[in-house]
């Protein structure tokens, strides 16, 4: 297993380093909320589940074997408080939107494009154009579909492995690679039509 | 023996190839598959830059940085770490 990138402030809040907990939870904070959000109706509701799973951590800290990461451990004990706390029961993925990714009238009969993307990678290189992209992201991020929102959320944002995910929200790796591939598939139309079209 | 069989069953196409992209990213595809895809993008004028732009989001993605924790935020945490703290003292486990 990869060095657990949390491995010393964890060692720091065993200590009992106030300071070293601040800035994990700070860390953490928004990830944790954006995923509490799609368990319980509402943001105080989320605010409340996400607060106790940082209890629940404290609680645990003491006796975390770190056998995972921490930011697994931790997002199991948040998907876990939030199953109890929230109105959705979850266990299987369901089909949410399985249509192509790209819409058909893109393609001509034999699959190939007939209305290409447009270019727009290379601008993404510019740090002022980033700066924009990467705030308007975050929204898009937040209008996902739930389970892919998680996945992007944990994979992408959080930098969390494939197996982390999988093992957070206990989900197979190709059930997480689908999530995936939707949901990174709707950020390049959100993006892509802040360049112009959103193909 | 014609080499012919030892070619791919056919040819990916754009409509294939961008359901392909993320399988491609986490190298999750089989090494024929992936030699498919690769031999597509090589002739393709457009796919080649759908490729670009997923691995864009990503990077994008990957570049959201948490807030800065402000002074308010880290005075909410040291408190709820106060808390736990001191009801462990009146309960320890």
């Amino acid at each position: 297993m990869p060095e657990d990138p949390d491995s010393e402030l964890v060692s720091r809040v065993r200590a009992g380093d106030e300071g070293a907990f601040a800035e994990l939870a700070g860390k953490y904070q928004g990830a944790m909320l954006s995923i509490a959000r799609g368990y319980v109706p509402s943001s105080a509701v989320a605010e409340e589940v996400v607060q106790e799973a940082w209890i629940g951590v404290l609680r645990g800290i003491g006796r975390f074997e770190r056998r995972s990461s921490f930011r697994t451990w931790l997002f199991r004990i948040l998907v876990n408080r939030a199953i109890s706390a929230g109105v959705r029961e979850r266990r299987s993925v369901p089909v949410e939107d399985m249509g192509p990714v790209v819409d058909a009238s893109c393609f001509d009969a034999g699959g190939t494009w007939q209305a290409p993307p447009e270019a727009w990678a290379d601008q993404v290189d510019d740090k002022v154009i980033a700066a924009k992209m990467s705030a308007r992201i975050l929204s898009a991020i937040d209008e996902l579909p739930l389970q892919q929102r998680e996945v992007v959320t944990l994979r992408d944002v959080q930098g969390l492995s494939s197996g982390e995910v999988c093992a957070v929200l206990d989900i197979s790796n190709a059930n997480q690679r689908v999530l995936l591939h939707r949901g990174r598939s709707k950020l390049r139309q959100v993006i892509g039509s802040e360049f112009g079209r959103g193909r | 023996m014609s080499r012919l069989r030892f070619r791919p069953r056919r040819d990916v196409v754009c409509r294939e190839a961008v359901e392909l992209v993320t399988d491609y990213l986490e190298d999750a595809l089989s090494q024929a598959q992936r030699r498919r895809f690769e031999a597509h993008l090589a002739h393709c004028p457009d796919c080649p830059e759908y490729l670009a732009q997923l691995r864009a989001i990503v990077a994008l993605a990957g570049s959201i940085t948490p807030d800065d924790l402000t002074p308010g935020m880290r005075e909410e945490f040291v408190s709820v770490y106060r808390r736990w703290r001191d009801d462990e003292a009146h309960d320890p486990v």
